[in-house]
């Protein structure tokens, strides 16, 4: 993983005395609330219901041991004992004090971690797919390129105030894992006529309260003019970007109200005057940062494991965590193995300081001390022996991770909801708990097979509804808590579990350009009603669908709503 | 459900550490039972004052009045946001720091 330089360690630190001054002046007086608030939103400070929250930049979801160890520390020393890993593989901390805030930051900074532009008018975190650098379907590991962007956008004196919050994911694989439709950009990394690295670039996707799938605004970037064109499209929407509306202030509503052609035209031109310039990324600097992401020393391994198949026919629980919660690697004898943060009963995301501790000693012990978080607020293990799955899964059992249920009915997505966010209108993770527990038998969802379930508390659409094969969006109704259903949506790419590592094959093959917004099924439903609801959709998927291997979302789609608006509403949605 | 309610309570959330914290008699309290209770609009530009001067003292960010009911089984907010505020997160137990024992310092 990438390591700081003198520059890096400099330049967080010089912001951390930057924040802590602060800080001290917002507490001695000589800043004034109205003052402070975008100084501390550009450090990942907010002021939630409850208390502060701290949003901690994890770049493109990778985590060495040591790092996490650091999370638990700081979760144990200064929060409540535990963090929430959000759809954008960012960690939060719900009760930090203010005053604790640059302690915590300074704890951060010893294992090069921050919080800087996890909020703001700012590019945020770079995302990728979690199964970077191990995935057997990948062109190329995208973190290098997810680190340059990161880079070059990190206190970029042009892009500070844009019109509102830009985020920018990045996929290599065949099977888009990292939603790149439905980000400001979406950047695929790809192999050009020539054999050369490139990126075909999406713009204009986003989800909140104008969902949109992203348009193709380039099919061809070469690798070492991305940030020219990067740069082209963020001084397009920086120029013209609508600053009168913030509903109508994402680049989305640009695309739309101006049309892709028009937007690509005035990108194209700003890339002439950028393309070869400053921004050109040489090869020497392009090979530095990937070195960082060497693979790790793999050894010469049988791609089968005698010890694995025998350990897994003998405790079918343990084969049912093989079967949903591993996923092919590009080497033999090797996989990526899933810790499910979906425990029944739990909160989607959370995990004690304990259970990081936990999962960096399996990390260091078993894993070449490598960590992701994933989109679906999972952790990853990249790359791990199946010779020592059953070593791994112990540890999970011991620390209560060891849910074999990745991309089934309880991996449910949910953001924190009006449980701990200010802007939430309902609650998300009593619905998810509900939910986990009414499909926690395991043969009933390995009968269901492949289904997302995602839950946002408001129309910010934090946990990702309109891009869930079942959404749920939930509303204030004259005070009282509503859920409307949405049908149909898929964030593009692989649903986690679909297909093992250990042989077995998944779902179905839903490209980053099957990327769909989900439709709204009919009339909302009260809190009481909710799950129920949603057990009916699945017994009428259950009941429609043509055999096992059609999955939710094929037979959605072959189907249309109306089965299901029958089922629910007897024809009177 | 109608907002129907009997009184009013100020609160905010304290600037050090943001934990949620209401008007009482004399000072700033972290217990809804302990609040002010604000019946009429002299009450509550009396209280609002007070909003305002422990904004000026740094004390407090953010302070507002939200309705409450107050009955024989304690003072309750009418909304559910603010109910959430008042008793914390919803969910149980598998709130994984309901049952920590970290250094998160509770002051009142």
């Amino acid at each position: 993983m990438y390591r700081y330089d003198e520059f890096d360690h400099a330049f967080v630190r010089d912001r951390l005395e930057q924040f802590r001054d602060q800080v001290n002046r917002r507490l001695a007086g000589d800043l004034t609330e109205e003052q402070f608030k975008p100084l501390r939103l550009m450090n990942g400070v907010y002021l939630q219901l409850h208390a502060y929250m701290l949003r901690i930049a994890i770049p493109y979801g990778t985590l060495s041991a040591r790092q996490l160890r650091k999370l638990a520390h700081v979760a144990r020393t200064y929060d409540k004992g535990y963090g929430h890993f959000t759809t954008r593989q960012n960690l939060q901390l719900h009760w930090p004090r203010l005053e604790d805030i640059p302690t915590i930051l300074e704890e951060l900074a010893e294992v090069e971690m921050h919080a800087i532009q996890t909020s703001g008018n700012c590019i945020r975190n770079v995302t990728t797919d979690h199964f970077a650098g191990a995935a057997a379907d990948e062109v190329a590991d995208p973190r290098p390129w997810a680190e340059i962007v990161r880079q070059w956008s990190s206190l970029h004196p042009e892009f500070s105030f844009l019109p509102r919050k830009f985020k920018v994911a990045v996929t290599a694989a065949a099977r888009d894992r990292a939603a790149i439709r439905v980000h400001d950009i979406g950047l695929e990394l790809r192999r050009g006529p020539d054999g050369g690295i490139g990126f075909r670039v999406f713009v204009g996707g986003g989800l909140g309260r104008t969902p949109m799938v992203g348009r193709e605004i380039r099919d061809f970037v070469p690798e070492n003019a991305l940030l020219a064109y990067l740069e082209a499209i963020l001084r397009v929407y920086n120029r013209y970007g609508r600053r009168d509306n913030k509903f109508k202030a994402r680049i989305k509503i640009l695309v739309h109200e101006r049309g892709i052609e028009e937007i690509r035209a005035g990108v194209e031109a700003e890339f002439e005057t950028l393309r070869g310039g400053a921004l050109d990324v040489p090869a020497e600097a392009r090979e530095r940062i990937a070195a960082y992401f060497a693979p790790p020393a793999f050894a010469d391994l049988p791609a089968r494991s005698a010890a694995l198949e025998a350990a897994w026919k003998a405790d079918p629980t343990f084969g049912r965590w093989i079967a949903r919660n591993t996923h092919p690697h590009k080497v033999p004898g090797y996989v990526s193995a899933t810790i499910s943060l979906k425990p029944v009963g739990g909160v989607p995301g959370d995990a004690t300081a304990a259970q990081m501790d936990a999962v960096a000693d399996l990390a260091e012990r078993y894993g070449f001390d490598e960590i992701r978080v994933s989109h679906e607020q999972n952790l990853i293990l990249p790359h791990v022996r199946k010779d020592d799955l059953r070593a791994v899964y112990d540890g999970l059992v011991a620390a209560g991770l060891a849910t074999g249920n990745a991309g089934f009915a309880t991996d449910i997505i949910a953001c924190p909801g009006l449980d701990y966010c200010a802007l939430a209108n309902a609650r998300s993770i009593p619905i998810a708990q509900r939910l986990s527990e009414r499909f926690a038998d395991a043969d009933r969802q390995a009968e269901i097979g492949d289904l997302s379930l995602k839950i946002s508390g408001c129309i910010n659409a934090c946990g990702h509804h309109h891009v869930g094969h079942i959404g749920i969006l939930g509303v204030d109704r004259k005070g009282e808590e509503f859920y409307q259903i949405t049908l149909g949506g898929a964030p593009g790419g692989e649903i986690a579990g679909a297909g093992s590592g250990v042989g077995e094959s998944g779902g179905a093959e839903i490209g980053g350009a099957d990327a769909a917004i989900g439709e709204i099924v009919g009339k909302g439903f009260s809190a009481d009603d909710v799950v129920d609801a949603v057990e009916t959709i699945v017994d009428t998927y259950l009941t429609l669908r043509e055999g096992r291997e059609e999955t939710f979302l094929a037979a959605w789609r072959r189907l249309g709503n109306a089965p299901f608006q029958e089922a629910l509403y007897g024809g009177r949605s | 459900m109608a907002y129907a309610s009997n009184f009013r309570v100020l609160t905010a959330n304290r600037l050090a550490d943001g934990r949620v914290v209401y008007l009482g008699d004399r000072d700033w309290t972290v217990d809804l039972g302990a609040a002010r209770l604000v019946q009429t609009n002299a009450d509550a530009e009396v209280a609002e004052r007070a909003g305002r001067e422990a904004v000026a003292a740094r004390l407090v960010v953010e302070p507002y009045l939200i309705d409450v009911e107050a009955e024989d089984r304690g003072v309750q907010p009418v909304r559910l946001r603010e109910r959430i505020r008042a008793g914390g997160p919803t969910t149980g137990n598998a709130v994984a720091g309901n049952a920590a024992t970290g250094a998160a310092r509770e002051t009142a």
